[in-house]
Formats: structure tokens, C-alpha cells, sequence
């Protein structure tokens, strides 16, 4: 406890961690005792009442006078009331913190580097105080990132102006450049305060040096570990991943997560994987072996949890997936599909790589990273030299041996450039029907093959092969052979590509190869091995890069918008600058990634001297309680006016059940759940039968028109058919859940409100999902077509967002004519009017004999017309007619067909193209008499 | 209490599930008038009693003829004899029966006068004869009687904090129902109850409660003020003269019960939150009671 002056005069008391910032006020709880004892003396006020019983309380005595005296936990209540107001008013402050003050302005400097984006709100916070503190003892202030540094001299002005600048302040994802220049040109006397990344830079003493010059220079860095993710190489079929920290101390595990797009396109975090660093050692590796589908989707890796662009090591092209293209010699071979010389290659590539079709000239316009040809013995000349060219610039030639290749004269006597070796003629088949020996396994491969270290399974075997011709390269070529010695795979290169060659077929046709895991395996090292993951200088030489996505400070990419053109010189550097941002920059055919960390970057503490004093970044920060104390006071006597009602018993009846009600409001989160379960009773309720619904228009005569003919619809199916309809439900296409109605009755009316987005999307996913809308417009002209009634415009326009197909007028063989009776015509109120349903498909034939064409194979999704079938079906509630229709017997004819109508589409709707099936019905018949 | 003719429909309707009261007249005086109550014996009247042979001394022209035509014997044609009762109702109107405790309850006289006016009914419609006491009201029969009677009672004249009934207005041998609280000095009631035992008047004490007045449920510093306002009682801890209160009251209960088993009468208590139809059924039992 003690007294302090702080800032200009104001005394401060200060007991524990609670000062008072207005001492004196406390002189007022020595009033609390009189307070006390005045209290004690005044009872309740009485309560007057009229009572016509007193006549009976004449001459009763208190037995008792201790309520004339409040009690003394009431007592104890206000006191504690009082108490609190006095020691609010008297400004406590938790943690006060009195500074010696210092004089003359005061730079605030940060790194301003990736390395601080990880605590980036802690360093505002020490610098909020830091400014705070200034501000206090008036002193000015300017606040710099070195990273973006201010043009001229320091921007000192008074330290409470610069707090709406702080949230503006951001690091950047690079090391800043000219520090050294920088510092040294500063002028004047002031004090510093650097907030330092932790991080050793090269400039680091020099400026520090020219900062003492100016005055005294206190330091603050975080002790939280700053680690750096190393961009992810490929490495035996996995990804090796490597990460470094600044200060070796304890063990340390973090996890490592790998984020991409998943195959709906959200970015999603695909795996995750634990990184421990050793005691004592600032690196870090782990080997992530995750499936090709996922790798390939693999964006970025990201030590989790850690804010920083130096925890992130985006990914490029080195893990993304190839383009392959496939061709086969022979494509006219439509009928076996696993006879295809494709189908295994297919099978295996898919997953793991883009395929394309079409002709090799086509094909190589696209320049895929591989072309595989598949028993394709000659290549037209223009074409081979394109495609020489192609492997030349780095293409990746597979080629598949067959018999086309065996019987052609390709590389005979001379070997051809596409081709890795000399073959001899017609090749040679072991352990058939017409030949000696067993079919012949696998060797195991060599170290230096790229198939080293793949396990050959025991039950490959090869009958058949085309063989090498004998040459002095041969043995250098060879990268896979069998048991005898004969080359199965051989290999040359050309250029930057190379050409491959199976002396197999890619079906299982000459060996089991193809059937086997192995196959797999093969093509992956194959396929991986088309690109080097490392940059070449002078392979970007020239060239011109534009950033894709720039990574921030904070490790999160985001689209970099219209910077300029990167060379590619610049981006060989690797080195991250404000001219090449870290990120992922695209060139013609590939994009590359920079990363903040690169293979090499070494992470190392930064050393101060001995003289300046390091603090960590650990703001205590005063907390005013004043409002806290306040705002107990309130309480307090809140609860005291409570006790003093209970105390007068006046806390009885209505106001005894308004303070009930008034606690009861509080937890509101009954009634939600009330709602739920009524919409899960709805739900229930409308699918325990089937319930045919129609589209609430607003219209409250037309809604009661669709209703009561629903319901007309529904008693004649009721009577006439096994469908036992339940009263109909009227549908806000807004709230109600549409998937629990099988048909929706939708009367257009010219002045319908559009329903939003959300429902058509209900509405296009119900269409989707099988569920029937009947259209009408009730004006008996939409046979036109032509939107010529306002009905029609609107019908128009609110099907314009739906997902309807393609309408034809109903052809005389719908099965909707056929459902349930035969019928013709669909008349309603009108009987003029049109119907149009979904098109037949265009090659829709009617078998011979038949006397329907075989149609489409659902149920329509709309049906539109405008004969006003809801007014000829209504019936009251009395079960009358509530329209009249036609005139006389040929008005009550067209009723019934309207009803029939009904009953036909409900039963098209129900049953789908059951009807139409029947056509099949004699072939049958027919199959099951034989 | 808006107007007679409102307050007799609410009184016509609590009496409608009533047969006709047949009260039990205990002494036939000459003075009584003829009504429409049979006496259960031969006497003046217009209901046929009984046919009893005609013995000597029986003046001829009191033969039945036509009865006497079908036997050898001669009958004759006796009547029951029928006499009307004086009731005499008195509703206390002072101003202690003017509180309810709650708003939905009615106000006690309120309930003591709808209840007088029901039985009044009941009577007025058996024959019998009903006045009211303390509005110079004699008993008089007929729908016109009924009507003074609502008016009567619309009409609350009394100004004193408890009401007192008065005997002398009661006719002897008539019978006499008081509804009152009786939460006053007891002893005019006493006096009344005394002198109507000796004038040979019975009748039925009903007592008008309110609930609150039962239940005294008072906290606190209070200070009872009597209806109006004459009377007042402080007290700084309501809740324990509670105990006491509700001891007073059951005594007070137990001697309006003494004193009406000693003058012959009937006691019975009420409450403004009970039902009416009970306590009306119970003093239409009781006046129907016979000694």
C-alpha cells in the first residue's frame, strides 16, 4: 500500500493490485456506520389496508417488537450498497501501473516481418500500452514497421492520435530490404521501443547500433516459438516434408495439415500429420504417404495453429496431376470392353490423372505431360517428328508393344527415334498351347531402375513379348526384365523427355501384368517422374510470371488482383520482396510456388548485446473498476427492493407473479423447440397419407378454389380408386418442406408474388427429385402459347427459374392418357385449352405391333395447361358441386372426364410409367409361354 | 348493484333450479291466510283431501252426492286445508358488508342480498309471504312484492360500520332469515334472536364471508382500517395476530351456532368464493325444515 503521484499531480493509492485513482472519496465510508445506525432506527412504512375483520383484532398486542427494527442482513445489504458506490466513485484501477516517466518523443518500432504475423495482435496490444503510457506522460510518438517504412523523417506527433492508425498496421510475408541505409539516415534525440520477430537478420546490429546513437533503446520479443514449413518434395512415392525452428529447446510436436479443394470444391484440411522435433535440434521431417486422388489435391501445406506465411509452404505443379493422353492402335474394336487395349490404362490412370482423347495431332496441341500409345506400330512422319519434339521438350513417350508391333518393320534394322530399341521380328510367345517352356515372371528391378524397390507380386507372368535386338545400349535401356534376361521395359532419352517401351500388350492379352498392382505402381513412377520439382535458372530465363494467388503475412493466400509481371530471373532468386510476394505464380504451362521458406533458409535467434534490455511481450493491462463496482451497487439495491417488499409483505400476488413472469422471460429458448417439433408433427402428419398439396397464391378465393377441388379430386379417388388421398394441404413454397408432397396443384394468377431464391431452389430440387407440378393458369389459352394472357406472361415468368425440360404438347400415346382410363382430351372448367408435358426423347420409336411408342422413362416433371381443373373438380363442404360446368348433361360429361383427368394424373404421378411398361407385356407373355 | 331489475334477473337465475319451497309451517294459526300449502289434513281449502263417511251432526249440504250415489253410505268431500307462511328477510346493509378482497369476487352484500332475494323468490312463487326488514317492508305475496323487495335492497340506507337486526318487525309465529357477517357486537343479534324465540319465530342465520376475512393472509407492518373507516388497529407484524384472528373467528362461528340452536334456528356459513346455489339450497332445506 502507498501513495503515488502519477502524471501531473493526481495522487494515486495504490493497496495490492487495486489502485484509486480519487482517494479522498473513500473518506466517505466512515460515514457507513451512521448510515448504519440511522438506518436501523427508521422501520418499514405500514401498510393501510380496509378490512372489515379489525372488529376481531380489537385489543390484540404485538407479541413481538423486533420488525419495528430492519433486520440485519437488510442492514448488512445497503451498506454494502453504499460501500460499493463510495469505492466506484473512487476510480479503482486494477494493475495500475506508475511508470517513471520518460521525456522526448518515442519511436515504436516493429519488424513488421512474417515471423511476427504470429502474435501480430499481442504487438499491437504492447504498443497500444507503449502509446498509452506516452500519451501520459505527453510525450510525442511514431510508430513504424520496417517493412513499410515511412517516406523522410520519423512521423512523431502525440501519441493518442496514432491508436486509429494501429489496426491499419499489418506485417508483410518478406524481410525488409535497407534497413541498415535507413536507420543510420535518422536524425534528432529520441527514445526507442523495438518490438523484434525474434528472428537474426544481418542488419539487425547495425541498425541497433544507429538507434543507441539516438537514445535509449528498450527490445520486446515473444517468446513464442517461431517455426518455418520447407516447400514439400517428392521423395520415394512420398511426400517428405521438413520444417525448422528458431531456438532448439524441449521436444516439440506440431501438426502438420494439409488443405485443398475437395471434390465439391470447398477448401477442406485433407490430412494431418504429427512433426516432432527433437530435443536440442531445430529440425524437423516427416514422411506424408497420402493417396494420389488426395495428393493431387493437395494446395498447401501448414504447421496448424500457427498465423504465420512462414508456417505455410504453398504447392505447385511438382504435386499436381498430369494430363495423359491415351491412344490405341486400333479404336474400331467396339465390343469387349476388356479386350481393350485401353481399358487397363484407363483403369489405372483415372484416378490419378487427367486423361485426354482424340488424335495424336490433336492431342499434342494440348502438350500433355505423358502420351501413351498402345499398339500403335507407325506414326505418320509429320506427326512423329511433332511428337519428337514434344518428348524432346520433356514429354513422357509410353509406348505398349502388341501384335501391330510385332508384325510391323518399325525399328528393325535402324532404330526409330520413338522407340527405345531395336526389336526383332514377330516377337515371341513361351508357355502357350504351341510352344515350350512356362510363362515367364518378373525379375526384381534394378537400383537404379525407377522401379526400384516395387515388390513383384508372384503371379505376373508374361506368354508373349516382342524382344529387343542385342546393341551395346541395350543393357543401359533396360529397366525391367524378366526372369531369362529379356528387356519387358526399356527406356531412352530424348532431350528432356524420354521414351518407354513395354514389350507387352497394355491388355491382358500377352501377360497378367496389366491385371496386377504392380502395373499400377509402374505408371506412377513413371508418370511422377516427368517434371523436376527444382527450379532452373536458366530454364526461366525470359520468361514472364504473373502472381496468382499472394500469400499474406498471416498465411493466408488471397487473389493478388493486377500486379505486375514477374521475370523469371527474379523468381529463380526465390528470395520474397515486395516486387515477388510469396504466392503462386503462373507461367504459360505451370505455375510455380514461392515460399517464404525455402529448402535452405536456416532459422536462427536474434543475439542482443548485453546492454539493452529484452522484455517479453507481456502486457498487464489496467483495468478501470469503477463501472464494475457501479453496476453492483445497482444490483445490490435492486435486491434490496425486493427484500423490502418481501419484508413489508407486499411481495404477494400480482406482483409477487409479475417478478415470476419477469424471470421466466429470460430463458427464451423454449418456444424453438415448440416450433420444431409441430414442423416434425406436420411432417408426420402429411406423409402418414398421401396428401396432394397446391401452391398458396395469396389469393385467398383462388387458394380456397385449389383447395376444395383438390378435395372434390381427392373423394373420387377415394371412391374409385385404391388411392385414399388425405385432405388436401395448401404449401407456402417460402416455409413448408415441398419434398413431402408427391403433386403440387399451382394456380398462376396474374399478380402472384415471385417466390425468392430459396424456393426455387426447393422447387428445382423437388422437380429433380420426382415430384409433379400441375400449372394452370385457369384462362384456357395457353394453348397459344404465346404468353398472350397476363396468366400466361406470369406463368412465364415464374417458370423461368425453373429446371423444366423441354415441352412438347401431349402426343396422343402420353401414358397419361392411360393411367387409370383412356382419355383424350384433359378438360377442366374450359375444355379448349392445350396440355404440354415433357418431351418425348427424339428417337422415340414405336415398336412394330405396338401401339404406343416406348416413352419416356419418368414422370413428367410439370404438366401446364389452363382449363381450370380445380373449379370443375371443387366441391363445397356439404360435398355439391361449387361450379357449374358446361350446360346440362354434355356440361356434367365434361366434369366426369375432368375428374377422370385427375384421377389419370395422380395415378401417373403414383405409379410413374407403369402403364407405359405394359407395352412390354406380350414379349413377356411370350418369354414365359417358351 | 346496478339496477333492481338487473340485480332480480341475477336473482331469478340462481332460483330457477329450485321446485317451489314448501315451507314447513309449524303452527297453524287462525291468522293465517289461505295459500297454497297444504296442511296434510281436512281443513279450508281448494285441493281435494279426502272422502269420509258422513257421520251425524255432518250438515247435508256438505254430502258428496255424487260419490255417495255409487254405495249405500254417505261420504263427504273433504279439502286439504291450505295456509300461507310470513317470512321476513333482512340482508345486512351496513358498510362492512361492502368488501371484497379480490375483483373478481363479489362484494359481500352483494352475495347476502342476491342470495335473500333468490330464497325471496322461491318463497314468493311457493305462496308464501316475504318481507324485509329494515325497509318497512311487510310481508306481502305477489310479483309486485318482488319487485319492491329488489328495490329495497338496491337501496342500502345503513351507514354504521355493523349492522343489527331488529326483531319487533317479525310477525309471531312467521319465520325470519338473517344474512349478515356478523362480524359487529354480537349482542342486538342476541337480542333479536332472543326475542324472536319468544315470539315464537324461526328462522336461519347465514353468514357472509370473505375469503381474506378466513384466511387473514397479512404480512408486515399494517394498519386495519375498518369499511368505514371508524375503527382502525395497528399492528407492526400482521403474521402473528393471525393465529389469534382465526381463533376469534371460530369462536365467534361457534357462538352464532349456540345462539341459534338455543332460539331454535338454523346457522350456516358462507363464502363470497363458494358457489351461491349451495348456500341457497341449504337455507331452502332449512326454512323447509319442520319441528
Amino acid at each position: 500500500m502507498g501513495l503515488f503521484r502519477v502524471g501531473k499531480g493526481d495522487l494515486m493509492l495504490i493497496i495490492g493490485p487495486i489502485g484509486f485513482t480519487a482517494p479522498w472519496i473513500l473518506l466517505g465510508l466512515i460515514v457507513l456506520p451512521i448510515l448504519w445506525i440511522l438506518l436501523r432506527a427508521v422501520p418499514p412504512a405500514p401498510i393501510r389496508r380496509r378490512f372489515p375483520g379489525v372488529a376481531l383484532l380489537l385489543g390484540l398486542q404485538d407479541e413481538e417488537h423486533q420488525s419495528d427494527k430492519t433486520p440485519w442482513w437488510l442492514l448488512l445489504l445497503r451498506s454494502l450498497a453504499i460501500a460499493a458506490l463510495i469505492a466506484g466513485f473512487a476510480g479503482p484501477v486494477l494493475n495500475p501501473e506508475p511508470r517513471e516517466p520518460g521525456t522526448g518523443p518515442l519511436l515504436v518500432l516493429l519488424d513488421g516481418t512474417w515471423a511476427d504475423a504470429r502474435d501480430w495482435p499481442r504487438r499491437i496490444d504492447r504498443v497500444e500500452q507503449a502509446l498509452s503510457e506516452a500519451a501520459r506522460d505527453d510525450r510525442p510518438a511514431a510508430v513504424v514497421t520496417l517493412t513499410d517504412r515511412p517516406e523522410g523523417d520519423l512521423p512523431f506527433r502525440a501519441a493518442q492520435s496514432w491508436a486509429a492508425q494501429l489496426p491499419g498496421l499489418a506485417p508483410e510475408a518478406w524481410a525488409p530490404d535497407g534497413a541498415v541505409d535507413w536507420a543510420e539516415g535518422l536524425d534528432g534525440g529520441f527514445d526507442t521501443i523495438w518490438l523484434s520477430d525474434g528472428l537474426a537478420y544481418d542488419w539487425r546490429e547495425d541498425v541497433l547500433a544507429a538507434l543507441q546513437d539516438r537514445g535509449n533503446v528498450r527490445v520486446f520479443e515473444s517468446p513464442r516459438p517461431v517455426y518455418g514449413l520447407r516447400p514439400a518434395a517428392f521423395e520415394d512415392g512420398a511426400i517428405a516434408l521438413s520444417a525448422t525452428r528458431a531456438t532448439a529447446g524441449d521436444e516439440a510436436a506440431v501438426t502438420i495439415g494439409a488443405s485443398g479443394l475437395d471434390p465439391n470444391g470447398i477448401e477442406r484440411r485433407l490430412a494431418e500429420a504429427e512433426m516432432t522435433f527433437p530435443a536440442g535440434e531445430t529440425e524437423a521431417a516427416l514422411a506424408l504417404s497420402l493417396p494420389p486422388e488426395l495428393r493431387n489435391r493437395v494446395s498447401r501445406f501448414e504447421v496448424v495453429g500457427t498465423r504465420s506465411a512462414g508456417a505455410v509452404s504453398l504447392t505447385d505443379d511438382a504435386l499436381k496431376r498430369r494430363e495423359v493422353a491415351l491412344i490405341a492402335g486400333q479404336d474400331d474394336r467396339e465390343s469387349l470392353e476388356l479386350l481393350n487395349p485401353t481399358h487397363y490404362l484407363e483403369q489405372a490412370l483415372e484416378p490419378v490423372a487427367d486423361l485426354l482423347d482424340g488424335g495424336l495431332s490433336e492431342v499434342l496441341l494440348a502438350n500433355p505431360d505423358a502420351i501413351i500409345l498402345a499398339d500403335v506400330a507407325t506414326i505418320p512422319d509429320g506427326q512423329a517428328d511433332a511428337l519428337e519434339e514434344w518428348v524432346e521438350a520433356g514429354g513422357l513417350l509410353v509406348r505398349f508393344a502388341g501384335p501391330r508391333l510385332a508384325a510391323s518393320d518399325v525399328s528393325r534394322n535402324d532404330e526409330d527415334p520413338l522407340l527405345p530399341v531395336r526389336l526383332r521380328a514377330g516377337g515371341r510367345s513361351v508357355g502357350g498351347a504351341m510352344s515350350w517352356g512356362e510363362p515367364k515372371a518378373l525379375r526384381s528391378f534394378d537400383a537404379e531402375s525407377p522401379f526400384s524397390g516395387l515388390t513383384i507380386p508372384g503371379d505376373v507372368t508374361v506368354n508373349a513379348q516382342v524382344l529387343a535386338q542385342p546393341d551395346p545400349t541395350l543393357s543401359e535401356r533396360t529397366i525391367a526384365s524378366l526372369t531369362d534376361g529379356t528387356p519387358l521395359v526399356t527406356r531412352k532419352r530424348i532431350g528432356a523427355g524420354q521414351v518407354v517401351l513395354f514389350h507387352v500388350t497394355a491388355n491382358a492379352e500377352w501377360s497378367s501384368l496389366p491385371l496386377s498392382g504392380l502395373f499400377v505402381s509402374m505408371l506412377e513412377r513413371l508418370a511422377i517422374s516427368t517434371r523436376p520439382a527444382q527450379l532452373e535458372a536458366e530454364e526461366l530465363a525470359g520468361t514472364t510470371w504473373s502472381i496468382d494467388q499472394r500469400l499474406t503475412a498471416f498465411g493466408q493466400a488471397e487473389e493478388a488482383g493486377n500486379l505486375p509481371g514477374v521475370s523469371g530471373e527474379d523468381l529463380a532468386a526465390q528470395v520474397p520482396g515486395p516486387d515477388t510476394p510469396p504466392g503462386l505464380y503462373a507461367g504459360e504451362d505451370r505455375r510455380i510456388a514461392l515460399n517464404v521458406i525455402g529448402p535452405e533458409t536456416v532459422l536462427t535467434p536474434a543475439v542482443w548485446p548485453g546492454n539493452v534490455p529484452v522484455e517479453g511481450i507481456v502486457t498487464t493491462e489496467e483495468r478501470p473498476l469503477g463501472g464494475l463496482l457501479l453496476s453492483l451497487a445497482l444490483a445490490v439495491l435492486a435486491i434490496d427492493v425486493l427484500a423490502a417488499l418481501w419484508l413489508a409483505g407486499r411481495l404477494t400476488g400480482p406482483r409477487a407473479a409479475a417478478l415470476v413472469g419477469a424471470l421466466a422471460v429470460l430463458p427464451m429458448g423454449g418456444e424453438v423447440r415448440a416450433q420444431e417439433t409441430t414442423d416434425e408433427a406436420f411432417a408426420v402428419d402429411v406423409t402418414a397419407e398421401v396428401t396432394l398439396a397446391h401452391v398458396l397464391t395469396g389469393d385467398a378465393e383462388i387458394d380456397r378454389v385449389a383447395e376444395a377441388g383438390l378435395s372434390g379430386l381427392g373423394e373420387v379417388l377415394f371412391r374409385r380408386t385404391s388411392v385414399e388421398p388425405a385432405e388436401p394441404v395448401g404449401v407456402d413454397l417460402e416455409e413448408d418442406e415441398l419434398a413431402l408432397f408427391p403433386f403440387l396443384y399451382w394456380p398462376v394468377t396474374a399478380d402472384m408474388v415471385r417466390p425468392s431464391d430459396a424456393a426455387y431452389a426447393k422447387l428445382n430440387a423437388y422437380l429433380r427429385t420426382g415430384g409433379m407440378i400441375l400449372f394452370d393458369t385457369r384462362d384456357a389459352d395457353v394453348s397459344g402459347y404465346g404468353g398472350t394472357t397476363p396468366a400466361g406472361r406470369k406463368l412465364q415468368e415464374l417458370a423461368r427459374p425453373l429446371d423444366v425440360p423441354p415441352l412438347e404438347q401431349i402426343p396422343d400415346d402420353h401414358v397419361l392418357t392411360r393411367t387409370f382410363y383412356l382419355l383424350q382430351d384433359f378438360p377442366g372448367r374450359h375444355r379448349e385449352g392445350g396440355l404440354w408435358v415433357e418431351a418425348a426423347p427424339p428417337d422415340a420409336e414405336a415398336v412394330e405391333g405396338m401401339p404406343f411408342r416406348d416413352l419416356n422413362d419418368n414422370v413428367t416433371p410439370v404438366v401446364i395447361g389452363g382449363n381450370d381443373w380445380a373449379a370443375a373438380w371443387a366441391v363445397d363442404d356439404g360435398g355439391r358441386r361449387m361450379f357449374p360446368v358446361g350446360r346440362g348433361f354434355a356440361g356434367e360429361q365434361q366434369r366426369e372426364i375432368a375428374y377422370r383427368f385427375g384421377v389419370n394424373l395422380i395415378m401417373h404421378v403414383l405409379t410413374g410409367n407403369y402403364k407405359s411398361d405394359q407395352v412390354h407385356v406380350p414379349a413377356l407373355l411370350d418369354r414365359l409361354g417358351n | 348493484m346496478s339496477d333492481p331489475v338487473a340485480l332480480r334477473s341475477r336473482a331469478e337465475q340462481l332460483a330457477a333450479p329450485f321446485p317451489p319451497l314448501l315451507a314447513g309451517a309449524r303452527h297453524l294459526a287462525a291468522s293465517v291466510v289461505l295459500g297454497s300449502h297444504g296442511r296434510r289434513r281436512p281443513g279450508p281449502g281448494d285441493e281435494f283431501w279426502q272422502y269420509r263417511q258422513a257421520v251425524q251432526g255432518d250438515e247435508a249440504r256438505h254430502v258428496d252426492w255424487r260419490r255417495s250415489g255409487r254405495s249405500d253410505l254417505h261420504f263427504i268431500r273433504q279439502k286439504e286445508w291450505q295456509a300461507a307462511q310470513s317470512v321476513t328477510l333482512w340482508v345486512d346493509p351496513s358498510a362492512s358488508m361492502r368488501f371484497a378482497s379480490d375483483r373478481k369476487l363479489p362484494q359481500k352484500g352483494h352475495r347476502a342480498s342476491e342470495m335473500a332475494l333468490a330464497l325471496g323468490i322461491l318463497l314468493i312463487h311457493a305462496g308464501e309471504r316475504v318481507g324485509l326488514m329494515g325497509h318497512d317492508l311487510p310481508a306481502r305475496t305477489g310479483e309486485v312484492q318482488l319487485m319492491r323487495l329488489a328495490e329495497a335492497m338496491e337501496r342500502p340506507d345503513s351507514d354504521g360500520e355493523y349492522g343489527t337486526p331488529e326483531a319487533r318487525e317479525m310477525p309471531s309465529r312467521s319465520r325470519a332469515v338473517f344474512v349478515s357477517d356478523f362480524l359487529g357486537d354480537l349482542s342486538p343479534a342476541r337480542t333479536a334472536l332472543t326475542e324472536a324465540a319468544d315470539r315464537g319465530v324461526s328462522g336461519v342465520l347465514l353468514q357472509v364471508l370473505d375469503p381474506q376475512e378466513e384466511a387473514f393472509p397479512f404480512d408486515g407492518r399494517t394498519i386495519f382500517e375498518s369499511m368505514g373507516g371508524g375503527i382502525r388497529h395497528e399492528t407492526l407484524k400482521a403474521r402473528d395476530l393471525r393465529d389469534r384472528y382465526l381463533q376469534r373467528l371460530a369462536e365467534r362461528k361457534a357462538e352464532l351456532a349456540s345462539l341459534a340452536q338455543v332460539a331454535g334456528w338454523q346457522y350456516s356459513c358462507h363464502h363470497t368464493d363458494q358457489p351461491a346455489t349451495s348456500a341457497l339450497l341449504w337455507a331452502y332445506s332449512a326454512l323447509e325444515r319442520v319441528i
